[in-house]
């Protein structure tokens, strides 16, 4: 199979880009990202149609026929992705109304892990039971260790 | 009319039935009314095909009669039993929705879109079990997520809509990923019917094939919440309103490892990827559950233990013989019922207690033994306890493991077992603080609970209360430090926030739990029950799905017909 090298470059070129911006925080650009992402795998079925051709409808042309299913396909994706990126500018907007940006906001474990990982490095759950069990003085020093760091 | 005209039904009816309430959207009696005989027909369609497809054989329709050239839908034994306990559970949950009077919490929800949405969902769910080809997978699997993106951020609430981009975003990418597979998948071998795929994979190069399985692998283990795709879940479901979760938590993973079972029996079979597999299964089992013990919310505690259950099914299919594929069907129908009917329970203590946070929860058992049972019962059967189907599965997996016999599968009937512990743990542990300690036992100990700067005075180290790392650890229980601000703000009398203890001194909460959404909930528990009844017969069914599926004839000659 001969794959067309533009629509190859075209298409990688928007989903790499899409991907980058997706990384983003601003949910804007995050649905930018998004749409060109989409863009770009619809491409994609472009190049998995193979080459170009007539317009497929039987006896209205002479020659070779393009491949008319990817088309089909295609036309679902868009459809489903301006749904979708619909959605997505209503949340943003109403992101927007809320925090008054509509910034990514984190993740609830990911928060309390990054404050757990703020605190210290190593795992001591060792002295948790003993601080548990033992009474005073470990409690204390486990106690101040924590504090200071 | 032969059985297989039945089969677009399940899809069909659902979206007619979107299409009466958006209809009669300013008249809820209306809508409750079509929404409940379309999910009732549903349940009736499903039932129907599954005896047909058990006695005569997967039941195959090609839309408009294109033959071999258009879309088809496949009701076979797997797809008709999924399809069974699909329909009931969300009969079930609908119902239940029904006697919340709200679809939320919020007073303004909009009420007028939960039935539309809702049937989208069920019509999505259907589609995408009887899918005869990738693409109408891909599009089943939109229609479900829309509708879930819909019902996820109802009422537009900050959490919700924080939780609701993340869910969003993630969603949307999977589905990106899922379109590349599409096209490289046409692009290799020029169809997207599942059976003309199977047909031509052995034709391509090996790393053709192993690229185009990778790919498809990697979208259903996101949409399936397998470890390490999983981290989406358990931020974004304990948000939405008690059935959505519920409904969710029952159907949507479900739908992404049916799609691997299909994926891996179907188009793939025999290939290197199992002990990958196996690999992914043991990590999000393992890594699952132990998101689960470190939870203080019952919402969440049940989100990790929604995603840790994942792996026990991604275990029977990477097992890839026939007694692992049985198991993992038998324990995909047993969790549907009981992760939705948890959440369910979860959604009655929130009413009945005014919240689902273990700080705030205490006595609930005397306060309604009722909800007492209805959370033990349920609970117990997650964690396996026997007799019941919990238990009858994760043996059925085990033994597989077993059978098969290997390191690997060794070590995951290790790692299953652990597993099942301590989801046992998790549970007591919430058990322990929301049922059986006193509403004042708790209030005491949210006014005890120290903040992470002072030092321990004598009375609270007598209560066992320990301070490390940034949290508090009372009886087996750590809270962090947003714990303790919500039980700073609850002890405090000035703010509106109330824990059990206040709430039922100021006489806030309702008196009983209504009977209209009491009694859905013990019917699912009732149906989860009666899995363990009808276990012999359900795995005599699961097997003979299994052996189906391993030797695909029937299925490809079903859809193929005389052309193979």
């Amino acid at each position: 199979m001969n794959a067309n090298l533009t629509l190859i470059v075209v298409a990688s070129t928007l989903i790499g880009t899409g991907v980058y911006l997706i990384l983003e925080r601003s949910l804007t650009r995050v649905l930018v990202g998004l749409v060109m992402m989409g863009n770009g795998v619809n491409l994609l079925f472009m190049i998995a149609s193979g080459p170009a051709g007539t317009a497929p409808i039987v006896g209205a042309g002479s020659g070779r026929m393009a491949d008319p299913l990817p088309q089909a396909l295609v036309l679902t994706a868009i459809v489903i992705t301006l749904g979708t990126v619909a959605f997505l500018l209503a949340m943003a907007h109403r992101s927007w109304q809320l925090n008054e940006h509509d910034d990514v906001q984190d993740d609830v474990e990911d928060a309390a892990i990054r404050r757990l990982a703020d605190l210290d490095e190593a795992s001591d759950s060792h002295d948790l039971s003993l601080s548990a069990t033992e009474a005073d003085a470990a409690t204390d020093e486990v106690y101040e260790e924590e504090g200071s760091s | 009319m032969s059985i297989n005209a039945l089969v677009p039904m399940p899809v069909v009816l659902p979206l007619l039935g979107v299409g009466l309430t958006l209809v009669f959207s300013r008249r809820p009696r209306a809508q409750r009314i079509v929404t409940i005989s379309v999910l009732t027909a549903v349940v009736a369609i499903a039932a129907i095909l599954l005896v047909a497809s058990d006695r005569k054989g997967p039941q195959v329709v090609w839309i408009g009669g294109w033959e071999q050239l258009g879309i088809s839908l496949v009701a076979d034994r797997l797809a008709s039993l999924m399809l069974l306990v699909s329909a009931v559970v969300t009969l079930l949950v609908l119902l239940y929705s029904l006697g919340q009077g709200m679809t939320g919490d919020e007073r303004e929800a909009p009420l007028s879109i939960y039935h539309p949405t809702f049937l989208v969902l069920v019509a999505g769910v259907s589609g995408a079990f009887l899918a005869g080809d990738l693409f109408n997978l891909f599009v089943s699997f939109e229609m479900l997520l829309f509708a879930s993106y819909v019902l996820l951020t109802l009422g537009g609430t900050g959490t919700r809509i924080r939780a609701g981009t993340i869910y969003v975003v993630v969603n949307m990418l999977s589905s990106s990923l899922f379109l590349i597979s599409l096209a490289a998948v046409y692009a290799a071998v020029g169809t997207l019917n599942l059976a003309q795929i199977a047909e031509r994979v052995p034709d391509l190069s090996e790393g053709t094939a192993m690229v185009l399985h990778l790919l498809l692998l990697v979208t259903f283990a996101i949409k399936a919440a397998v470890f390490p795709l999983s981290f989406w879940l358990p931020d974004s479901y304990p948000t939405a309103p008690a059935p959505v979760t519920a409904v969710f938590a029952g159907l949507l993973t479900k739908v992404g490892v049916y799609a691997i079972l299909r994926i891996q029996t179907l188009l793939f079979p025999g290939h290197e990827v199992g002990d990958l597999l196996l690999w992914a299964a043991l990590l999000t089992m393992v890594v699952g559950i132990l998101g689960a013990v470190a939870q203080s919310d019952i919402k969440r505690m049940l989100s990790f233990t929604l995603v840790s259950h994942i792996g026990y099914m991604v275990f029977g299919i990477g097992l890839a013989t026939e007694a692992g594929i049985s198991g993992a069907i038998f324990y995909v129908a047993h969790h549907i019922t009981i992760q939705t009917a948890l959440f369910l329970v979860v959604g009655l203590i929130e009413l009945r207690a005014g919240s689902t946070a273990l700080l705030r929860l205490g006595g609930l058992a005397r306060l309604s033994p009722l909800l007492a049972l209805l959370f033990f019962v349920p609970a117990m059967n997650l964690a396996g306890i026997p007799p019941m189907s919990g238990f009858l599965g994760k043996v059925g997996l085990l033994q597989a493991g077993l059978d098969v016999g290997s390191p690997l599968a060794i070590t995951l009937v290790v790692g299953g077992v652990v597993t099942s512990l301590l989801t046992l743990y998790a549970i007591a542990k919430t058990w322990a603080l929301a049922f059986w300690r006193s509403p004042e036992q708790a209030h005491e100990m949210a006014r005890q609970l120290p903040s992470l700067q002072d030092d321990l005075d004598d009375a609270q180290r007598a209560a066992g209360i320990v301070v490390h790392r940034d949290h508090v650890h009372v009886a087996g229980a750590a809270f962090d430090s947003r714990d303790l601000e919500e039980a700073r703000r609850v002890i405090d009398d000035e703010t509106p926030d109330r824990d059990l203890h206040q709430l039922l001194r100021d006489g806030a909460l309702p008196k009983r739990m209504p009977a209209s959404m009491v009694l859905p909930t013990t019917a699912l528990i009732t149906v989860s029950l009666l899995l363990t009844l009808v276990a012999g017969p359900l795995f005599a069914l699961t097997d003979r799905a299994a052996a189906d599926l391993i030797d695909r004839t029937p299925y490809l000659s079903a859809v193929l017909g005389d052309s193979s």
